[in-house]
């Protein structure tokens, strides 16, 4: 039996591209028309690929074809951007895939909950058989022995996601946090957004038009608070996000100390990613205030990013070793598997939400 | 974090065994000299990380504290400290009680101690903007801090009892001895009046903890050695 993966990824392709093969993915189609006895569709929105098993070989047209949703029946698609895969170059590059380093952000985690569900849904229908479930059963073995002994995952690689990791590193549950988002860009609707998405309740908006601060707080489900008024919240709250266009700083050290005073106990996180900074630089010296400005998040993410790219070279060397393994494996055969009744849905449970 | 976990709770059903058997052979609490004192410290801890660590969610509080037991144990057992004494000791259950209560809540002011370390490491971090590969180990600020305030409640508490239990030892006991239990009892009492009624940020309660676990510690070595030197 012949393994194959056939595909095409934000390395090779544009996003046009991407949607054109990714939006008319059948299952049934690509094992009927292209000969596959198992098939498997993984189709995100950085790439679209099928694992494939078959007796003779299946030709990349032939997938290409039922991927395409332009297709007419006469005209054939443009194969430059597909990759091709066979055998044991298909399992490096499945575990590679599994494990984030193929991923546009290296070492994130969601492909592997994207691969578990596409596994399952293939399972689900018959069209993943036992070859591709031994593959993929030891391809979310391989991506969780990459993660508990490298620290490819490691740190967020997002100025948002850093931010959000620095409230949770600071406040542990967010979920009795208050925030106050000053400014009504696009920018603080995105961290407001990703801290809510982490549990944050409390949300109040701020802007010098309360119009669009009004706005905002439809589309964040917050509550708009007066411009007049953002300082005395700053009493109350524990996250600050600014994002004005304010020339000069809106937040100065002799403007908070009196309220930190009345709480001393709670930290203050000041987020600022206004350009030009809307908090001045020595409020960080105050007692209990950590204030990032959108230098230090995007410093922190790029030494995460750099950090997940040199442990790459320890990934390669686990997936190498697996690849190696399920290769002896199935030049024994598959004689144990043949005689197993069938294949195992895969654990819920072990589809983590950061997963999904 | 698991491994932390079973590896303080070995080493505690061990401390345990010894204590147990030495308490045998002895007839009483065996914190006699400095060796078992340090040793029953030690046993503190590692009965604070089990019993109070994980309902507080301070498991991971297990890479600290088990480098600190361990560090106690070694102390006590390559240095000459473990004099046995020649006769049996007399048993006073006051004095055993007021011993035994005091070591224990020096458990929690260790424990207090060590999340105090922790949390200047964290805060200091998260200030500096410098994140450390032990940054993404250790638990959120707010969490360490609300294990602090608990774990010198817990240690208040119990050296309140131990030494109110000292004055019903029945015999005279060394003013000096009284004057800094005293004095480590209301330096505790300052340092959580001082974090409810916020004359203290969180940053110097976790300061002042490592400070008032050193002259706790200070304290327990001038006792027992001022014990063992007068001693029959």
């Amino acid at each position: 039996m012949n393994l194959f993966c056939v595909g095409l990824s934000h390395h090779t392709a544009n996003v046009e591209t991407l949607e054109r093969f990714g939006g008319n993915a059948k299952l049934d189609c690509l094992l009927r028309n292209s000969g596959c006895a198992e098939a498997l569709l993984l189709a995100t929105c950085n790439r679209v690929e099928v694992y494939g098993a078959s007796e003779s070989r299946v030709s990349t047209l032939d997938i290409a074809r039922c991927l395409d949703r332009k297709i007419d029946g006469h005209n054939s698609p443009e194969l430059a951007p597909f990759y091709r895969y066979e055998d044991a170059q298909c399992v490096r590059h499945l575990f590679r895939v599994a494990c984030g380093i193929d991923s546009m952000v290296i070492g994130e985690t969601e492909i592997l909950g994207q691969t578990k569900k596409a596994y399952e849904v293939a399972r689900a229908s018959g069209a993943a058989g036992r070859y591709l479930h031994r593959l993929f059963q030891r391809a979310f073995r391989v991506a969780k022995h990459v993660r508990t002994h490298t620290d490819i995952t490691r740190g967020a690689v997002s100025v948002g996601s850093v931010a959000v990791d620095l409230a949770q590193k600071i406040f542990g549950d967010l979920g009795n946090c208050k925030v106050l988002v000053l400014g009504a860009g696009a920018t603080s609707e995105k961290t407001a957004r990703a801290l809510v998405s982490r549990g944050v309740i409390d949300v109040r908006v701020s802007n010098r038009s309360a119009e669009r601060a009004d706005d905002l707080a439809r589309l964040i489900a917050a509550r708009a608070v007066p411009f007049a008024d953002w300082v005395a919240q700053c009493r109350e709250i524990d996250i600050l996000i600014t994002s004005t266009s304010s020339e000069v700083p809106l937040v100065s050290r002799d403007q908070l100390q009196p309220r930190l005073r009345e709480r001393i106990d709670r930290p203050l996180f000041i987020i600022d990613i206004a350009v030009p900074r809307n908090v001045a630089g020595d409020v960080n010296d105050l007692e209990g205030v950590y204030l990032y400005d959108i230098d230090s998040l995007q410093s922190i993410a790029e030494q995460s990013l750099a950090q997940r790219c040199q442990q790459i070279a320890a990934a390669e060397q686990i997936i190498a070793e697996h690849v190696a393994k399920f290769d002896e494996s199935m030049a024994r055969g598959l004689s144990r598997a043949s005689q197993l009744p069938g294949h195992p849905p895969v654990d819920e449970s072990s589809l983590r939400a950061s997963e999904l | 974090m698991r491994f932390n976990f079973f590896a303080v709770g070995l080493g505690f059903v061990f401390q345990t065994a010894f204590l147990s058997i030495r308490g045998h052979a002895l007839g009483r609490c065996p914190i006699t000299n400095l060796f078992e004192v340090i040793i029953f410290v030690a046993w503190a801890v590692a009965l604070f990380y089990i019993v109070v660590g994980p309902a507080y969610r301070l498991s991971l509080m297990g890479a600290f504290t088990a480098p600190l037991v361990v560090l106690l144990q070694l102390f006590a057992l390559i240095t000459p400290i473990d004099h046995p004494h020649h006769g049996k000791l007399p048993a006073n259950s006051w004095l055993e009680f007021h011993a035994s209560v005091s070591l224990v809540a020096y458990g929690a002011f260790a424990l207090a101690c060590i999340a105090g370390v922790m949390y200047l490491v964290q805060e200091r971090q998260l200030k500096s903007h410098q994140l450390h590969s032990i940054f993404y180990h250790l638990p959120p600020l707010t969490d360490l801090f609300a294990a602090i305030t608990r774990l010198l409640w817990w240690g208040f508490a119990l050296y309140t009892l131990g030494l109110a239990s000292g004055f019903l030892v029945g015999e005279p006991l060394p003013w000096g001895q009284i004057v800094c239990a005293v004095g480590v009892w209301i330096l505790y009492g300052l340092i959580l009046q001082g974090r409810y009624l916020h004359w203290f940020a969180p940053k110097r309660v976790a300061a002042l903890c490592i400070v008032g676990f050193s002259a706790a510690l200070t304290l327990l070595w001038g006792i027992t050695f001022t014990a063992q030197t007068h001693a029959p």
